[in-house]
């Protein structure tokens, strides 16, 4: 094993308490962030789901032919803002609103004809949920003569719309600040253990030691202690993440990109503040 | 070895440290650098070192010269350099072998000859029994014992002390002295700070160079020279 590995490795064994303390500040300040991304992460997962909802309705006049219909249906699958197009009979609409309005289920048995219209639903491509793209959906649906008329949430839709950018900013904000508090703690963990072990640097530099050789155990050190308290931090927001998904309400854990992500920025920071750390002692000696 | 050239190291805040310092020291000799505490000794220690560069004049030491040493050759520098000091600056948490193995681990000796040589330079200043003692369970003649075994590892040209006797009492200072001559007799120079004056009347065979705010008010080197050629 070379000296800097088996070096970095005793600081562990030599002082193990400040080791352990900078390990979980790190861990804490991780695991602070790892709690925001879970919140991010799930209140986006919710407004996608409500957007996914998203839906622009034509309803056919009766004297619409198959042929017409068929047609329309193939025109509207090319829009590129349309994921998908489905038909829905008078018969299948009346059937759904005897199955979801019960207390008007006499009212629709007694009919002698079927009132209700057959009509298109179209669900949009994830990236043309908005108010423009439903609006250029619906203006192509309206220029049928055979469509009597086009529904959609206009209201609903700009309220998610502002929703997604307002969450959007303030997880930015929010999530930057905890962020910045995290590296800040990190730095200033790493800077402890760094300066605990000033003697050893500067007797390093007496004895004659290059920069390079004082700073690389240091700079593993650095990465150790990023990476440890990284993998404490997901363990202790997994452990969150099942508890309030098991007791309080049902969440989405993160997707593993973030997670390798948060780690390997503890690992970074821990990199960068040993490397600020050393290099403050060694212009010192 | 050393030779210091109309040295002059003035400081921002303090002022001149230094002025127009200039002595030879030759292979092989040995020396103390005397003067009340604040006369300029430490500071031509750090000179020597070059952890500090001169205002004017130049310092040479073995071959380096502080007018022309890059940053990345300083280390190749202290590496023929020994250098004890007053409070012993050993590792707490290492035993007496790990601080001297320290020095050679560091300095990217090949792992297999370390332990040898430890125990080599732990004999050489009387304390192979104590390899494995921590420096809080060692007396103060012991610590530096073990900083001087230190200061050796890497086979230096020089022996730099700074006030090596000063933590320790008349005995213990005395086995520290004798460990110097020894060593210098094996042929090393050793460059001794010392406020002890006692101790240097007591060696009228070794060099004096007394400084005195800044300045070298009295070298005996013609004296010793004189002496040698007597003897």
């Amino acid at each position: 094993m070379p000296y800097a590995l088996r070096e970095a490795a005793a600081a562990f064994r030599r002082t193990p308490l400040l080791t352990l303390l900078s390990v979980v500040a790190v861990a804490f300040s991780l695991f602070v962030v790892g709690l925001f991304g879970l919140t991010a992460h799930n209140i986006r997962r919710a407004i996608e789901r409500i957007e996914e909802r998203v839906e622009v309705v034509a309803y056919l006049r009766d004297d619409a032919s198959e042929q017409q219909v068929r047609l329309m249906q193939e025109e509207m699958r090319l829009l590129p803002e349309v994921l998908e197009v489905r038909y829905v009979s008078k018969t299948e609409a009346l059937a759904t609103a005897v199955n979801e309005m019960e207390e008007f289920r006499d009212v629709f048995s007694d009919l002698e004809v079927n009132p209700l219209p057959a009509s298109l639903e179209l669900r949009l491509k994830p990236g043309a949920r908005n108010p423009a793209s439903v609006e250029r959906v619906a203006k192509s649906l309206r220029a049928y003569p055979f469509v009597e008329d086009v529904r959609f949430g206009r209201d609903w839709l700009g309220k998610i719309v502002s929703l997604r950018r307002i969450a959007g900013g303030a997880a930015t904000i929010i999530g930057g600040a905890f962020a910045a508090v995290a590296a800040i703690i990190i730095a200033t963990a790493v800077r402890i253990a760094v300066f605990a072990r000033r003697e050893e640097i500067s007797i390093m530099r007496l004895v004659g030691a290059t920069d390079a050789f004082v700073r690389r155990p240091f700079l593993l050190e650095g990465v150790a202690t990023g990476l440890l308290g990284g993998v404490a931090a997901a363990g202790l927001a997994y452990t969150a993440f099942r508890l309030v998904d098991a007791v309080l309400i049902r969440i989405e854990w993160l997707p593993l990109p973030w997670v390798v992500a948060g780690v390997i920025a503890g690992a970074g920071f821990g990199l960068i503040s040993s490397g600020i750390a050393v290099r403050r002692h060694l212009r010192a000696v | 070895m050393i030779r210091l050239t109309s040295v002059q190291k003035d400081y921002p805040r303090s002022g001149a440290a230094l002025r127009d310092v200039s002595f030879h020291l030759r292979k092989g000799e040995f020396a103390f650098l005397t003067g009340h505490s604040g006369a300029g000794k430490s500071t031509i220690l750090r000179l020597v070192q070059m952890a500090e560069r001169p205002t004017s004049g130049e310092v040479r030491v073995s071959g380096f010269s502080s007018s022309t040493i890059r940053p990345r050759e300083i280390p190749l520098l202290r590496r023929k350099l020994g250098v004890v000091f007053q409070e012993f600056r050993l590792l707490r948490d290492r035993s007496a072998a790990e601080n001297v193995a320290f020095a050679l681990e560091v300095t990217g000796a090949k792992r297999s000859a370390i332990p040898p040589r430890v125990n080599r330079l732990l004999a050489q200043v009387g304390l192979a029994a104590k390899a494995r003692a921590l420096p809080d369970e060692l007396s103060g003649g012991e610590r530096q014992r073990v900083a001087i075994a230190r200061a050796l590892a890497n086979d230096p040209v020089v022996l730099l002390a700074d006030e090596p006797t000063g933590n320790l009492d008349a005995w213990a200072a005395r086995g520290i002295f004798d460990l110097f001559r020894e060593i210098n007799s094996m042929g090393m120079t050793v460059l001794m700070a010392t406020h002890d004056l006692e101790l240097v009347r007591a060696h009228p065979e070794y060099r004096v160079i007394e400084l005195s705010q800044g300045s070298v008010v009295y070298d005996s080197r013609a004296l010793v020279t004189a002496e040698r050629e007597r003897v």
